[in-house]
């Protein structure tokens, strides 16, 4: 099923869309409390006005090197098999439309974790990688990255 | 959905439950009119609200069973077994319309014109005699619950609710950010209205709590018609009788105890209760009952459910089990009442002969204790042969909220349970406690015994190794001690556990997160989590103190030290027989008469070989295990030391070596057991070495851990006492029987079956033995249990592993001087 509507948002000087229908909330990133033997893309736990929201450092699930200082990223709140999952991402932009026409699968040259949690690429002024929720969520497919 | 329609489903809901009971009543009390009306009204209003919704085949269905009931208020119909029986059917029918609208919002496709049919079958064959309605006057009927009491409750959604909670949750870490802020302020103005408003936070706080809370009667409310329909099917007469309803629960427990009384309501129904003719037969009421009972007593509640059935077969059971080789004949044997019923704990068991449609496929009592303790609580059972069974839950009241230790590692805040915390002790320079090492397994002394640590910075891959840790939090997971080395210990808290996100589920060391009183979200430890990664957890999870006896002869463990030395072939020495572990500097080996010798707390220690080939290191250092028994100090040279196991220790092959007890089978490998007891004798000057005449005075040895056996025979052996072994109280009671005599007897106090206690009475009870001196080993020596044990015919306690002790008071004994 291909979103309407799309959250934008930054991570390591790439735009990525994510379905608005699955984002509960946009947050500055508060203190997270890591959680030990967990894997490495997961940040740890945090408090979301009383509920406890597992905190997903993005740029780790996609092999970017990590940011030297957290404070001051954004926090994409989203939904996943009922659960809320906190996206780490250096910035939050706009909520844009989308046209199925500007969406084309991934090009084969794309690195192989990108093409993992990427269902697509959308073709606007700059392109987008139109992030799966899905696939970043899969333990076992992160763990194969 | 539509939300009219979405009311309807909720309180249709709410309304079939009623019904189901309500019909239930009313077949064991025909008269009652009250009884009738309600159903009929409760049927009439589902039937009108669907044609209102536009909802034909649930209309025409709740016509037909509100025709029916029409028929026998108005006289038409006698109550049989069959109206009953088809109007609860067809209300099934209507449950399972309604569950497709709950899904679909839609009424399913088909028809219930065979449910109709027999419906009205029913009521067919009473028409034509025309019984009336039993006219006699209702004595005492029933109050209506809740008549005339106005509307005391209203309904609120579980969602709703919910967001209470978080929004109060809130609320709390609001008031502390603000309390934080007056202390700094230090205004006066602010001070008392602040201190109020804390004041009604908390009050709000436990109100909200309280709102999760439900009558258990809730968990209840399907049972009646339960046992209506067991009684139908098994043909035998059941009354349920459920007291103590009010009582109030988690809603999150209620709904998870559910399952299990329902099974054990199946059970004491179809196992527990004989048929009618075998009631008869025994004398008892043809009408068999099943008492269910519910009360607080502390901070927990307590559910009994007793039937006044056959009670259990305890002959059987064993049978049974020693069929399925869960114990052995002797063990059976040994099993008093108590412990045998709870044999029905253990998979497999079902005492049904036949296994009926309604209980007996397999799911079984352990899968009822299984949950129960899944849930923190525990459950017993109490059965008279005869008079009936009682099964007694105990379960915590809320799940919610645990008291945690908050400790700190590696800059990082946990919470452990408060349940699985046994003890602190700090640790360091300043403390009489401190860790040492094995190779590179952290120990600690404690009260005479090595406790393995972990530090729990290491373990979560965030400590720096070694160094750090003042203080060691003693958990207990199972039957298994540990102490987890942490940096830092807080205060308890109670914090409100919620599970932990499904993608963090794989990690066994969490149970769940909180949220802290600051408003930080802290990772809760599992002590049995912790124990199973490190492959220290006994076989089984098992935490609670009903274990059957089964398993507690199956997990007896001890803690093995596992080395090299000399070969490749692992070896082991009980870790509570080792006083401490060091590792000598080559150059401090010295030599006397021809022997090696290391200068060790002032005295001159020889260096032994486990066997004599060996030679000390001649660079670098040499590793060595000292025992010392109080008399004498050794060191036992080894190449290296491999680990520590606790585990059960079952002498497979037993040795001609004289430094040897045996082979057991330790961690998967064959591993060498030594008699430490050898290295000992060789301590100090030759006079000690060679074991004095006793005349062979014979000594009998009680012991159910063959590991204890075999380490005492060769002890008494080499000390000149001719040594015998019994396993049980039962198998020394036969020796007697064989017109054995011994000059004294030692015997272990906890034993399955007769206890060494009993085995004294009946020691004591007898002429044969009446005045053969009796030792009692223990582990046990508190002043209450010595005192016991001498009542009972002990004539001396010594600590288990006190080997001088144990040889000092053999020799007491026998030259007849009181200890």
């Amino acid at each position: 099923m291909i979103p309407a509507k799309l959250v934008s948002v930054v991570l390591g000087g790439q735009l990525l869309g994510i379905d608005v229908a699955q984002v509960q909330d946009v947050i500055r990133l508060g203190a997270v409390s890591p959680v030990p033997l967990a894997p490495r893309w997961i940040a740890g736990v945090m408090n979301l006005r009383g509920r406890i929201v597992t905190a997903i450092d993005l740029r780790a699930r996609f092999g970017l090197s990590p940011r030297q200082d957290r404070a001051g990223s954004m926090c994409v709140v989203v939904e996943h098999q009922g659960e809320p999952y906190g996206l780490i991402v250096d910035d939050v932009g706009d909520v844009i439309d989308v046209d199925p026409e500007q969406i084309e699968p991934n090009p084969p040259t794309l690195d192989r974790r990108w093409q993992q949690v990427s269902d697509g690429i959308v073709k606007l002024d700059v392109l987008m990688v139109l992030a799966s929720v899905r696939a970043i969520m899969d333990a076992d497919l992160a763990a194969a990255a | 959905m539509d939300e009219l329609l979405g009311d309807f489903l909720t309180e249709t809901a709410e309304n079939l439950q009623t019904v189901d009971n309500e019909i239930v009543l009313f077949e064991r009390d025909p008269g009652n009119r009250d009884v009738l009306n309600n159903i009929f009204r409760l049927v009439h209003t589902i039937k009108g609200t669907c044609g209102f919704l536009n909802l034909p085949r649930l209309e025409r269905l709740a016509h037909a069973a509100e025709t029916v009931l029409g028929k026998v208020r108005d006289g038409q119909a006698a109550v049989s077994p069959a109206v009953v029986s088809e109007t609860l059917a067809a209300i099934d029918g209507i449950k399972v319309i309604l569950a497709a609208l709950e899904t679909s919002g839609k009424e399913p496709a088909g028809d219930d014109e065979a449910q109709i049919a027999r419906l009205n079958a029913a009521i067919a064959i009473l028409e034509t005699p025309k019984v009336e309605l039993v006219p006699e006057p209702v004595i005492a009927a029933e109050p209506d619950a809740g008549a005339g009491r106005g509307i005391q409750s209203i309904r609120v959604s579980v969602a709703l609710l919910e967001q209470l909670m978080t929004t109060v949750s809130e609320l709390v870490l609001t008031r502390n950010e603000l309390l934080q802020h007056l202390r700094t302020l230090k205004d006066d103005r602010l001070a008392v209205p602040l201190q109020r408003l804390s004041a009604q936070v908390g009050e709000l706080q436990e109100s909200v709590m309280r709102t999760r809370m439900q009558p258990i009667s809730n968990a209840w409310s399907a049972l009646p018609r339960l046992v209506r329909s067991l009684s139908v099917e098994l043909g035998k007469p059941i009354e349920l009788d459920m007291q103590g309803g009010e009582t109030e629960l988690d809603r999150q427990l209620l709904e998870l105890i559910k399952d299990p009384l329902a099974h054990m309501v199946r059970n004491a129904a179809d196992h527990g209760i004989e048929t009618t003719e075998q009631r008869k037969a025994a004398g008892k009421d043809a009408r068999g009952r099943i008492v269910l009972k519910a009360a607080q007593e502390g901070g927990h509640i307590v559910i009994t459910l007793a039937d006044d059935g056959s009670g259990i077969d305890v002959a059987r059971l064993k049978a049974k089990a020693v069929a399925l080789r869960l114990v052995t004949e002797t063990d059976a044997a040994q099993l008093s009442a108590l412990q045998a019923q709870r044999l029905v704990f253990h998979p497999g068991l079902s005492t049904a002969e036949q296994v009926t449609s309604v209980s007996g496929r397999g799911v079984g009592m352990d899968v009822v204790r299984a949950n129960i303790e899944k849930i923190g609580g525990a459950i017993d059972i109490e059965s008279t042969a005869g008079k009936g069974t009682q099964f007694t839950i105990r379960i915590p009241l809320t799940l919610a909220i645990l008291p945690a230790l908050i400790v700190a590692s590696g800059g990082q805040r946990f919470a452990v349970p408060q349940m699985a915390v046994v003890e602190l002790v700090r640790v360091g320079a300043n403390s009489e406690h401190v860790v040492e090492y094995v190779n590179n397994a952290a120990v600690m002394r404690l009260r005479g015994r090595l406790l393995p640590l972990i530090h729990l910075g290491t373990l979560l891959g965030i400590g720096n190794g070694r160094g750090g840790g003042d203080y060691v939090l003693i958990a207990r997971a199972g039957n298994i001690s540990f102490g987890l080395i942490v940096d830092n210990i807080f205060d308890t808290e109670e914090v409100v556990v919620k599970p932990v996100a499904p993608i963090l589920k794989t990690l066994s060391v969490y149970s769940g997160n909180a949220i802290l009183g600051d408003g930080a979200v802290i990772m809760i430890l599992d002590a049995n989590g912790i124990a199973a990664s490190l492959g220290i957890a006994g076989e089984s999870d098992a935490s609670d103190a009903l274990e059957t006896p089964v398993r507690e002869v199956a997990q007896e463990t001890d803690a093995m030290l596992l080395f090299r030395a000399g070969s490749p072939h692992p070896k082991a020495v009980p870790l509570s027989l080792v006083a401490r572990l060091e590792e000598f500097d080559a150059a401090a080996v010295e030599w006397s008469e021809g022997r090696p010798v290391v200068q060790y707390r002032d005295a001159l220690v020889p260096l032994l070989a486990v066997d004599g080939a060996l030679t000390p290191r001649v660079e670098g250092r040499q590793p060595a295990l000292i025992f010392d028994d109080g008399a004498a100090i050794v060191a036992l040279m080894v190449d290296e030391v491999l680990d520590i196991v606790d585990t059960h220790v079952d002498i497979c092959m037993t040795s001609d070596l004289p430094a040897r007890i045996g082979t057991a089978v330790i961690a998967g490998r064959a591993t060498e057991i030594l008699d430490v007891a050898h290295y000992l004798s060789r301590a100090g000057s030759a006079g000690s070495i060679v074991a004095e005449d006793k005349g062979g005075r014979r000594v009998l040895i009680v012991d159910d851990s063959a590991f204890f056996r075999n380490m005492l025979k060769p002890l008494l052996a080499s000390a000149g006492y001719r040594a015998m072994t019994a396993a049980s109280a039962d198998e020394a009671l036969a020796l007697r029987e064989t017109g054995e005599h011994f000059d004294l007897i030692l015997s272990d106090i906890e034993m399955p079956g007769l206890s060494g206690v009993d085995f004294a009475r009946a020691v004591r009870g007898d002429d044969r033995w009446r005045e053969t001196p009796l030792v009692a080993l223990s582990s046990l020596a508190g002043e209450e249990h010595v005192r016991q044990g001498e009542a009972a015919g002990f004539d001396q306690y010594v600590a288990k592993f006190d080997r001088s002790r144990l040889l000092d008071a053999v020799a007491r004994q026998l030259s007849g001087e009181a200890a």
